[in-house]
C-alpha cells in the first residue's frame, strides 16, 4: 500500500542511519490480491480502449490512406466518393484557425475570470461564479451552437463588417472586395464559429488556471502584501509567475478542446474546401464538422476517408493534450492532504 | 478584520498606546466613490457627445463600448492624479479583471434566457408522452412530442453510466489507492483520453462495433460511444475526490489491522461518497448533451423504440440537431422545445450535484450533523 511505502523511509529512519531502513515486507491476503488485480485490470482496460480507438481508426481508414497516399496531407478537395482527390490540406488550416480565434477570446477571459475568482471576488460571489463556470461547462455544445446560429451570428456580423472595413490592414481581416463588404458575406465564417467555440473553451481554461492560482504559496502572497504591494502587484509578481505553467497548460487544453469541437461548428459553418487567410467572410471547415456533415452521405470508401480524417484529428488532439499535461504537471500540484 | 488590532489595546482603558493608524486594505473611501461616480458620469457625457453627435453610428452596444473605454481612461487618470501611478495601475487591472470575470458569465445567462424564450411556446405535457408518429412536416409545433428521444437519451446515458462509472471509479482507486507501475502512464492516458473529440469516439464505435463486428445502429452503440467519453471524466474527477481523503484515515485503518480492501471499501470510499456522487452526476450532465457521437451511432428515429438493443433509436440532442435544420417553422419550434428540455435536464442534474456535494469530504452536511447530534456524537 502506498501509504506505508511512502512514509516508511522518512518515519522509520529516525535516529538510525539510513542504510538500516528496510522496505517493509507486505504479506497480502487473498482478498487484497483480488482487489489489487481487479483495480489494475480496470486500469489496463483503459489502456486497451485507447489503443483500440487509434487501432480501429487506422484499420478502417487504411483503405483510404493507401489510395490517397501523401496526397491526404496536400490535397484540399474532399471527393473520395466521386473518385476524386481528398485530403486535409484545407480543412486542417481551417480547424486550426477556428481554434486560434477561440483561444484569442477564451484565454484573456479565462485568465481574468480565474484571477477574479481567486484574488478579487468577494467570498460569496466567488462561490456563485465558480458554480456558474461549472455550469458553463455543463451546457451542451449543441445549445451553444443553436444560440450562436440564431442569436449571436446576426449580431456578430456587424462587428465582422466593421473589422473588414476598418481593420483590413490585418491580413486575417482582409476580405476580397469584389462584391463589396455587404453584411451577406459575413455569416458562417471562421470568425463566428471561433467565437462560439470560445464559450466552450473558457470553462476548461478557467478551471485549470483557477486550480493553479489557488495553489500560489500564501507566504509569498502575504510577503508581497507586507512589502506594500497593491493587489495588482501581488497578482503580477506572485500569482502570474507561479501560475505560468497553468496558464500555458490550460490554454493548450483549451486548444485541444477547440480543435475537436463538432456540433457548434457544424451548425455554423458553410463548408469550404479552399484554404484562405481571411477569417471574416463566409466559408470555413473543420475535421470534426466534415465528419458530421459527410457521414450520412458517404459510401464505404467515403467513410474510410472520414476515418482517416478522424485519425488525423485524434493524433493532433493527443499531441496537443500530451504537451499540455506535461506543462501543467511541471507546475507544482497538490498531493494527498494529511490530517 | 481591520478592527481587531485597534480595539485590542483599549479594552482595559488604562494603557492607551498611541497606535499608528492602520492601513485599510479593503475599505472604500468616500473619495474613491466620488471618483468612480464622477468618471462614470463624465464618460457617459463624453461618449454621448462622441457617439451620438460626432460619429454617424448608433446602437446600444457601440455606445456601451464607447462608455466603457472612456470610463477606463477617465477614472485611471483621476486615480493617477489622486494617488499616483502604482494605484492607477492597480485600478486599471482591477477594472479589466472584473470585466473579464463578468464576460464569462454574461453569455451563460444570455444562452439560458434565449433557449427558455424560444422553447417554452411549444412545451406541452404531451412533449413527454408522445412521439412523432403522427406528425407531418406541416403539423402544428404543439402536436406530437419528443418522448421517444427522451426515452432514448435516458437509456443511452443510463447504459453508458452502468459501464463507465464502475470502471472509472475502480480505475481511480487504482490510481490513488493501489498504485503500481502503471500509475503514471495510466494518468497520462486518461488525460489524453479526456481530450478525445466526441466525434472521434463516435467514429471509433462505428468502426469497431458496427463495421467490424457487424452490429446495427442501435441505442446500445450510442451508449458505448458515450461510455468512451464518460470514462475519462469519471476517472479524473473521482481521482481528485479520492485524493482529498486525508491520508491519516488510511493509515489509521491500516494500523488497526485493516486490509487494503477493507481500508478502501470501508474508509476511503465512504468518506469520499458525496464527492463521488457529485462527480458522477456532473459527468452525466456533460454526457447527456453529447450530439456528435450519436449522429454516427444511434441512427435516429421518429417513433418510440424503447429497446436499446435493436433498431434505430433517437436521442434528445440528435432530435434537436435534425429538426433545427428543417425549413418548417413548426419543426424548428419543436427543436427548440427539445433544446429547452435538454437544458432543463442538465440544470436539474447540476443542481442535484451541487446539493449533494460541492463540499470537501471532511465537511458534514446539515442533515447528517442533525442525525449525529441526535445520537449525541457531535
Amino acid at each position: 500500500m502506498s501509504v506505508i511505502g511512502q512514509s516508511a523511509p522518512s518515519d522509520l529512519a529516525g535516529d538510525s542511519a539510513p542504510e538500516h531502513v528496510v522496505d517493509p515486507v507486505v504479506r497480502r491476503s487473498g482478498v487484497d490480491r483480488i482487489f489489487r488485480g481487479v483495480a489494475s485490470s480496470s486500469g489496463i482496460i483503459t489502456f486497451i480502449l485507447m489503443g483500440l480507438i487509434g487501432g480501429f481508426l487506422l484499420l478502417k481508414g487504411y483503405d483510404a490512406l493507401k489510395v490517397a497516399g501523401w496526397g491526404f496531407l496536400t490535397d484540399s478537395e474532399w471527393a473520395p466518393d466521386q473518385g476524386g482527390k481528398f485530403g486535409i490540406a484545407a480543412i486542417l488550416p481551417f480547424t486550426v484557425q477556428i481554434a486560434v480565434v477561440a483561444l484569442f477570446i477564451a484565454v484573456p477571459v479565462a485568465l481574468s475570470t480565474a484571477l477574479f475568482i481567486t484574488e478579487y471576488a468577494p467570498r460569496k460571489l466567488r462561490r456563485v461564479l465558480t458554480a456558474m463556470i461549472d455550469l458553463l461547462a455543463a451546457v451542451p455544445s449543441l445549445i451553444y451552437g443553436l444560440w450562436g446560429l440564431f442569436y449571436l451570428q446576426p449580431r456578430l456580423i456587424t462587428l465582422s463588417k466593421w473589422m473588414a472595413d476598418h481593420m483590413s490592414w490585418v491580413p486575417f481581416f482582409h476580405v476580397d472586395d469584389q462584391y463589396g463588404t455587404s453584411l451577406g458575406i459575413f455569416p458562417s465564417s471562421t470568425f463566428v464559429s471561433g467565437v462560439i467555440v470560445s464559450l466552450m473553451v473558457i470553462p476548461i481554461c478557467t478551471a485549470v488556471m483557477r486550480e493553479v492560482f489557488s495553489q500560489a504559496p500564501p507566504g509569498e502572497r502575504e510577503g508581497a502584501m507586507a512589502l506594500g504591494g497593491t493587489r495588482w502587484g501581488v497578482v503580477r509578481d506572485v500569482i502570474l509567475p507561479f501560475g505560468r505553467g497553468g496558464i500555458i497548460g490550460g490554454s493548450m487544453l483549451g486548444l485541444g478542446r477547440a480543435l475537436g469541437e463538432t456540433i457548434a461548428v457544424t451548425l455554423i459553418i458553410s463548408p469550404a474546401f479552399t484554404a484562405k487567410w481571411s477569417i471574416l467572410d463566409q466559408g470555413s471547415n473543420s475535421i470534426a464538422a466534415l465528419i458530421a456533415l459527410k457521414f450520412s452521405e458517404s459510401s464505404t470508401f467515403g467513410i474510410s476517408a472520414l476515418m482517416a480524417a478522424g485519425l488525423a484529428l485524434f493524433i493532433i488532439t493527443l499531441l496537443v493534450n500530451a504537451a499540455a499535461s506535461t506543462v501543467v504537471s511541471k507546475s507544482r500540484s497538490g498531493a494527498s492532504t494529511e490530517i | 478584520m481591520t478592527s481587531t488590532l485597534n480595539t485590542a489595546p483599549t479594552t482595559d482603558g488604562e494603557v492607551k498606546i498611541d497606535t499608528e493608524e492602520r492601513i485599510k486594505i479593503r475599505d472604500i473611501e468616500i473619495v474613491d466613490v466620488i471618483v468612480m461616480v464622477g468618471s462614470a458620469i463624465s464618460a457617459l457625457a463624453l461618449s454621448y457627445f462622441f457617439f451620438q453627435i460626432l460619429l454617424p453610428v448608433s446602437g446600444a452596444l457601440g455606445f456601451l463600448v464607447c462608455w466603457y473605454i472612456f470610463f477606463n481612461i477617465i477614472s485611471t487618470v483621476a486615480v493617477w492624479e489622486l494617488r499616483g501611478a502604482i494605484k492607477a495601475k492597480d485600478h486599471l487591472a482591477r477594472i479589466f479583471i472584473w470585466t473579464g470575470g463578468m464576460a464569462a458569465v454574461v453569455p451563460l445567462i444570455l444562452v439560458l434566457a434565449y433557449v427558455i424564450g424560444k422553447g417554452y411556446h411549444s412545451l406541452r405535457p404531451q412533449f413527454f408522452t408522445q412521439d412523432q408518429k403522427f406528425v407531418g412536416a406541416l403539423s402544428e409545433s404543439t402536436e406530437g412530442g419528443g418522448a421517444h428521444a427522451i426515452v432514448g437519451t435516458l437509456e443511452q446515458v443510463g447504459i453508458a453510466s452502468l459501464i463507465s462509472v464502475p470502471l472509472g471509479i475502480t480505475t481511480a482507486v487504482y490510481l490513488n489507492e493501489v498504485k503500481g507501475r502503471l500509475t503514471k502512464p495510466l494518468r497520462m492516458i486518461i488525460d489524453a483520453m479526456s481530450a478525445v473529440p466526441s466525434i472521434v469516439a463516435g467514429l471509433f464505435i462505428y468502426a469497431a462495433w458496427i463495421l467490424a463486428l457487424g452490429n446495427q445502429q442501435t441505442g446500445l452503440a450510442g451508449s458505448l460511444a458515450l461510455a468512451v467519453l464518460f470514462l475519462p471524466t469519471v476517472t479524473r474527477t473521482s481521482e481528485v475526490v479520492l485524493r482529498l481523503v486525508p491520508g491519516g484515515l488510511r493509515e489509521a485503518s491500516l494500523a488497526l489491522g485493516g486490509t487494503e480492501w477493507r481500508t478502501t471499501s470501508r474508509v476511503v470510499l465512504p468518506t469520499a461518497k458525496s464527492g463521488l456522487v457529485t462527480a458522477v452526476i456532473l459527468g452525466v450532465a456533460r454526457v447527456i448533451g453529447e450530439t456528435a457521437p450519436l449522429i454516427l451511432t444511434v441512427g435516429g428515429a421518429f417513433v418510440m423504440n424503447a429497446n436499446p438493443l435493436s433498431g434505430k433509436q433517437d436521442a434528445l440532442p440528435y432530435f434537436v440537431f435534425r429538426l433545427i435544420r428543417f425549413p418548417q417553422e413548426a419543426q424548428v419550434a419543436r427543436a427548440w422545445t427539445g433544446a429547452l428540455v435538454l437544458v432543463i435536464l442538465v440544470l436539474v442534474l447540476f443542481v442535484i450535484a451541487r446539493a449533494i456535494g460541492g463540499r470537501g469530504p471532511d465537511n458534514i452536511s446539515r442533515l447528517k450533523k442533525r442525525r449525529l447530534k441526535r445520537k449525541g456524537l457531535a
